[in-house]
């Protein structure tokens, strides 16, 4: 087991410093953030100073270097336009973002799972029939449309709701969210629903799945053959079967939002980490980007090392067949 | 064994069908696919013929006259034909415009699917009939990178090498072909399996020619099905990444780049600049996802009885 | 002997897209108290579904389209939903064919027995609890207490069947259904099974259906047997009398096939041709293109023949084969 843990850190490892050496080197070809960062009207001796300063003199591979030593060090530069640690940056607007997908895979859970349950329970179901269409738009709209669709209706159309901005917030366990207030809910819904389109069609189809697998499984016939009221086969017998395999699935999608929050957070101008990446991309700031792309491939390999090692533990033939290959 | 128990059994005895011809009396027995493949191909042929089917060329300055910015539908431009669907902030057709974004799209699309499919089919070959050491690494990297979600990928490589559509369309290949890769692999491993791949090796063929004339016509119903949600997927990426500012450049017009010049205009009421390109995007990535959603269920041959 | 279940002209039909499967097309036959039945035929042959039927179990696109059972007097067929539930797992019980997949897999075993008493009875938990630990013990499983606590995957194969009979018993119903429950176990285990079924039917009186392909398995446990072929009874009578004196040729094929201590070396019988397609039945005696008795009068539905206390469905009575 150990020894099991131990490769997959040395792995995890070897691929964060890959991928460190892919982003920085690719960002680093691109464009030349001097001429976006001093004035236009700027004499050589400004250019150069500025060049000096933000250490874009030295030779590539001696940037890197020093990016390396600084990241060891929990520091991945400063930011061109803001001036500050590009950590920093990025960590004041992590919890935005945090609470997004939460928000959001708390709403696929709880809209997706439901939907899910009755499709499969009633294949035959007109309305079944139209939560599966639902769910086939929902893979096929692109987010950002559907976040567009949503603020022409229930912002400019009906008034409902606003569009932009994450408004008010309070604290709770000394964490600032919007959850807390009630401004800060209507502001969240919008955007929250956006982001879980997707992961609701997911869930809808992984339940149905789910549910139809296991009402044809022998144990359900059984469990009628009981005598068992129907209520309780679905929920303790079917739902106890395909809530775990759901859920897991659910849960490993999470860091799939906060890929995606980045589109939805554009739209909705909501001050997370996708925003913030947007922007610095846009305005070349190179050190954000690359915080912002080393930040999302640690917490992918974590996640990775966090499902594999939990796998292992539920299931020792994955440790088998590890050893085996 | 008697008339009686066998003729009702195989009733596929009274008319020999080709597999294609069976293919395709299944696929479309179903409506929807049905009514998404005409679709598919109406938006196809739109987007070839655009040139010769739409008022004038958005992009040809000459043509474009700026008094006519922000018409809504139905207004008659300044040249004198009626704009059915409006126009944008720089007053070009609307109509037009959507055309030629649509080659844009779809060329894009395509190109990066066909690559992608084209790189992922050799590397999952190579994986499946290789083996060993080379299989394990090649899956291990396959692997790592699906564990990414594909969008991320192109965006940190968009962010990585800047706009443009060869950026693109790299991006998009390089988010894209490890599904491919995965697909193939697995149906290589199962064929490669198989007693007639076992009986082609006893008879001394080479093994580029048990790979290329016998492993690999069996991974192409897999490959097609995955190939079409895969460039729907990379349709709906593409003007995702446009949209953010990250993608296309305004040179080059696709659908995302449209809907996202629209959005400034949406929030005081002038909707059309955006939906419209939007309801094009959404019927060319949904009509793809369909017919890719139901030549699956006919392709595979599990589901059938 | 009071008569526990009365099944007469059960026909259940399945409408599929291909065509109209009579599964079960007229079936007559009774169970008497503390009586076991064996039901023996090939797979297809409708036994099982027989046995839904008994229960209501019968889904889409199947019904009961016709006759009546009669169960302690009263007709259940296409009863109300709730009428079946009370009955079911309470008054007559089934046991399944495959431990492996009837149990549900996350519920741990005291779950699944308690629920079967709690959906029929209104008892505290903990009687329920008590309940479930003594009928394990009554099939014969070593420290009750620790197997309840335990998940189905944690138990042999036919550790499970034993606790599938246990709940089947533990409502003290008065017909058990148990459709082939010693197919899928070892031989050794399946012998132990049956003697617990035996057992617990013999002390209890509860009468039992007992499905099974396996004429062997009944012969010796059986106190009636019935043979069905495509949906039909082709023959039914005291054990005995069916395996010494087998009068259908079905029945004399099926005992032939089965290798004895008494033909050891001689060639093995064999029913030729293949189990029909339900959904083209041969007009008239359904196991006529199979037979070698089959006569023109054949195409005519043999009707049922008493002979004695025994029903036959055959104009060629095979005695004299057989008496040999």
């Amino acid at each position: 087991m150990t020894v099991f843990v131990i490769r997959r850190l040395m792995q995890a490892f070897l691929v964060v410093f890959l991928m460190s050496v892919i982003v920085f080197f690719g960002v680093n070809i691109v464009g030349d953030p001097v001429y976006m960062l001093v004035s236009p009207d700027a004499d050589q001796a400004d250019i150069e100073a500025a060049i000096r300063r933000l250490g874009l003199d030295r030779p590539i591979w001696e940037q890197y270097f020093l990016f390396l030593k600084g990241a060891a060090q929990g520091n991945l530069g400063d930011s061109f336009v803001f001036g500050e640690p590009a950590l920093k940056l990025i960590l004041h607007h992590m919890p935005a973002t945090l609470e997004l997908a939460f928000s959001a895979l708390f709403l696929a859970i709880v809209i997706g799972i439901p939907l899910g349950l009755f499709s499969g329970l009633y294949p035959d179901n007109p309305v079944s029939k139209g939560i599966m269409a639902g769910s086939i738009l929902g893979f096929s709209l692109p987010t950002f449309w559907v976040g567009l669709m949503l603020i022409l209706l229930f912002a400019v159309e009906l008034g409902w709701l606003p569009s932009t901005g994450r408004g008010d917030t309070a604290s709770v366990f000394g964490i600032q969210t919007s959850l807390a207030t009630w401004d800060g809910i209507r502001h969240i819904f919008l955007p929250a629903l956006n982001l879980s389109l997707l992961k609701i069609s997911l869930a809808i189809r992984l339940t149905r799945a789910g549910v139809r697998e296991a009402m044809s499984q022998d144990y359900v016939k059984y469990a009628r053959a009981k005598g068992i009221s129907t209520g309780r086969i679905i929920f303790v017998h079917v739902m106890k079967n395909i809530m775990i395999p759901v859920v897991t699935v659910m849960g490993l999608e999470f860091g799939s939002l906060i890929g995606f929050s980045v589109v939805t957070e554009t739209i909705f101008a909501w001050p997370g980490m996708g925003k913030l990446l947007i922007d610095a991309i846009l305005q070349l700031d190179r050190p954000v980007v690359v915080a912002y792309l080393m930040i999302m491939v640690l917490f992918f390999v974590l996640i990775n090392l966090v499902v594999d090692i939990l796998y292992s533990i539920l299931d020792p033939r994955v440790r088998l067949q590890d050893q085996g290959a | 064994m008697t008339d009686a128990t066998l003729q009702p059994s195989s009733p596929a005895t009274a008319k020999v069908e080709t597999p294609f011809q069976r293919f395709r009396t299944e696929f479309f027995e179903s409506r929807i696919a049905s009514g998404a493949f005409v679709v598919l191909v109406i938006i196809i042929l739109l987007a070839i013929l655009a040139p010769w089917i739409t008022p004038q060329n958005p992009y040809d300055l000459a043509q474009v006259d700026v008094l006519d910015g922000r018409l809504p539908p139905g207004s008659e431009a300044f040249a004198g034909y009626t704009m059915w669907l409006g126009s944008d902030g720089a007053g070009r057709d609307l109509y037009s415009a959507i055309l030629y974004g649509l080659r844009i799209s779809i060329s894009v699309g395509l190109a990066s699917g066909v690559i992608a499919l084209l790189i992922g089919m050799a590397v999952g070959l190579i994986a499946a009939y290789v083996g060993g050491r080379t299989e394990a690494v090649i899956m291990r990297v396959v692997d790592l990178q699906l564990s990414f979600p594909a969008s991320l990928v192109a965006l940190m490589l968009v962010a990585a090498l800047g706009k443009g559509v060869d950026k693109i369309i790299l991006a998009l290949v390089v988010a894209q072909w490890a599904y491919y890769a995965r697909t193939v692999r697995a149906t290589a491993l199962v064929e490669r399996g198989k007693e007639y791949v076992e009986a082609a090796q006893c008879l001394g063929l080479s093994k580029m020619r048990v790979v290329f004339r016998h492993i690999l016509p069996n991974c192409l119903a897999p490959l097609i099905v995955v190939g079409t949600v895969q460039t729907a997927s990379a349709v709906s990426l593409e003007a995702t990444l446009s949209f953010l500012g990250v993608g296309l450049p305004q040179t080059e017009p696709s659908l995302g780049v449209l809907i996202a010049n629209g959005f400034e205009y949406m929030l005081s009421g002038r909707y059309w600049i955006s939906v419209f390109p939007g309801i094009a995007l959404l019927l060319t990535v949904a009509s793809i996802n369909l017919v890719g959603d139901h030549l699956r269920d006919v392709l595979n041959p599990r589901l059938k009885k | 002997m009071t008569a526990v279940l009365e099944v007469s002209g059960l026909k259940t039909h399945f409408f599929t897209h291909a065509g109209v499967v009579k599964a079960v097309d007229g079936v007559d036959f009774t169970v008497s108290k503390g009586e076991v039945m064996g039901l023996v035929g090939e797979s297809g042959s409708g036994k099982s579904i027989t046995g839904f039927s008994i229960l209501g179990l019968i889904d889409q696109p199947g019904r009961i389209v016709e006759g009546a059972i009669r169960f302690n007097g009263e007709d259940i067929a296409n009863a109300p939903e709730a009428k079946l539930k009370a009955i079911r797992g309470n008054k007559i019980s089934m046991i399944f064919q495959d431990p492996m997949m009837t149990l549900n897999p996350v519920l741990r075993i005291d779950t699944q027995m308690m629920e079967a008493i709690l959906a029929h009875e209104a008892v505290p938990k903990k009687e329920a609890w008590e309940r479930s630990r003594d009928a394990l013990g009554l099939v014969g499983i070593p420290s009750p207490e620790e197997r309840l606590r335990a998940y189905p995957h944690q138990l042999s194969g036919g550790m499970r069947q034993r606790v599938s009979i246990a709940i089947a018993f533990l409502n003290k119903p008065d017909l058990i259904i148990a459709d082939e429950p010693t197919t899928a176990l070892d031989v050794t285990i399946q012998a132990q099974i049956i003697y617990e079924a035996q057992k617990l039917t013999r002390q209890t009186g509860t009468a039992m259906i007992w499905i099974t392909h396996d004429l062997a398995v009944v012969a010796g446990l059986a106190d009636r047997i019935s043979v069905m072929y495509a949906g039909r009874i082709v023959e039914q009578g005291q054990t005995d009398d069916v395996i010494d004196r087998p009068l259908h040729p079905y029945t004399v094929g099926l005992l032939g096939s089965v290798p004895t201590a008494n033909n050891r070396g001689e060639r093995l019988f064999q029913i030729e041709g293949m189990t029909p397609n339900m959904l083209a039945l041969p007009e008239g005696c359904a196991f006529a293109p199979r037979c070698g008795s089959a006569s023109a009068a054949c195409k005519v539905p043999p009707p049922v023949e008493h002979i004695a206390d025994r029903e036959l469905r055959c104009y060629h009575p095979q005695a004299q084969v057989a008496a040999q």
